[in-house]
């Protein structure tokens, strides 16, 4: 298990079936943390291509294996009744215990050539701000780790305009799952 | 028109004219992917001269639907088939610009275009 205390921690199978309702899940929470609609979906995307490596790569698709989910956000979030705290970034931890494999040897692939799968890799590279594979040092010789951190941006004044996020204001444009402003023991404005 | 489909992913093939499109509704990803497999194989197997996979009723599409769409595409281009993209949402749009394969695939910004470009 990861050292620092998560806030959120889910444990899951590695089934398919579970993917969607993962994404939701953590997408609502980035909304809620304040992140863009834009960054709420590509963290969602990041952790499905996860997930879905796990799955596939480490467990060979076994639908019975543990994979275990955690969300960190970094330099705090707003506590019932107080202000707005807008989140800092959030570090997402997802652990399993899959065969271990070297880290170095997990790389994007060549985009020139194109062809079938390989794409997961350089999508959680590319939509995620620091990525980061580890074996889990746990004495058994399985399980991986891998961390993911989203720095979370202050939407342009458009998107703010446009309904994106705003502290204490408008709350995300939101697609389901739940929009929200993110302020816990704030008013909301704006929503039904 | 013919619908195939299960859990949450349901596709519709249409023939217009000289050109069939498919038509995907709901999320593409691990599970939903190989029943869009399915029925791209099973449409290329008339070797249509145009196939049009419509995306509007697609809100989100991960690497395995991708994946999925390249293999189309390189079955069509091994049957002549000319292939296109249609009526991307953002999300979906974006994860084509993030692999790099937007410039790869034919986009059209709705089926209609697809068909008489």
């Amino acid at each position: 298990m990861t050292t620092e205390r998560p806030e959120i921690r889910i444990e899951m199978l590695s089934n398919p079936l579970y993917l969607s309702g993962v994404r939701e899940m953590v997408a609502g929470v980035a909304r809620r943390l304040l992140f863009t609609e834009e960054a709420c979906g590509q963290i969602a995307l990041a952790v499905d291509e996860a997930l879905c490596n796990v799955i596939r790569h480490g467990y060979g698709r076994d639908p019975d294996k543990p994979i275990w989910i955690n969300l960190i956000p970094l330099g705090g979030v707003a506590k019932p009744g107080e202000s707005c705290h807008p989140t800092e970034a959030l570090k997402i931890v997802i652990e399993d215990e899959a065969r271990q494999v070297d880290p170095g040897t997990i790389k994007s692939r060549n985009l020139e050539d194109v062809r079938p799968g390989g794409l997961g890799v350089h999508i959680i590279r590319a939509v995620m701000d620091e990525v980061r594979y580890e074996k889990i040092n746990n004495g058994k010789g399985r399980g991986m780790r891998l961390t993911m951190i989203k720095k979370r941006v202050d939407p342009s004044p458009e998107a703010e305009g446009a309904g994106g996020t705003e502290c204490c204001g408008g709350g995300g444009g939101g697609n389901g799952g739940g929009g929200g402003s993110g302020c816990p023991g704030g008013e909301e404005k704006g929503h039904d | 028109m013919t619908e195939t489909g299960s859990g949450g992913l349901k596709v519709q093939t249409e023939v217009r004219g000289d050109a069939v499109v498919v038509k995907p509704q709901g999320e593409i990803d691990l599970t939903a992917s190989p029943v869009l497999r399915q029925a791209l194989k099973q449409v290329q197997t008339s070797k249509p001269q145009v196939l049009v996979v419509d995306l509007a009723g697609v809100p989100y599409m991960d690497s395995s639907g991708v994946a999925t769409l390249v293999e189309a595409m390189q079955i069509a281009r091994k049957n002549g088939t000319r292939m296109a993209l249609a009526s991307l949402q953002d999300k979906v749009r974006s994860i084509f610009e993030i692999a790099r394969l937007d410039t790869v695939f034919t986009i059209h910004p709705s089926a209609e275009a697809a068909i008489g470009s």
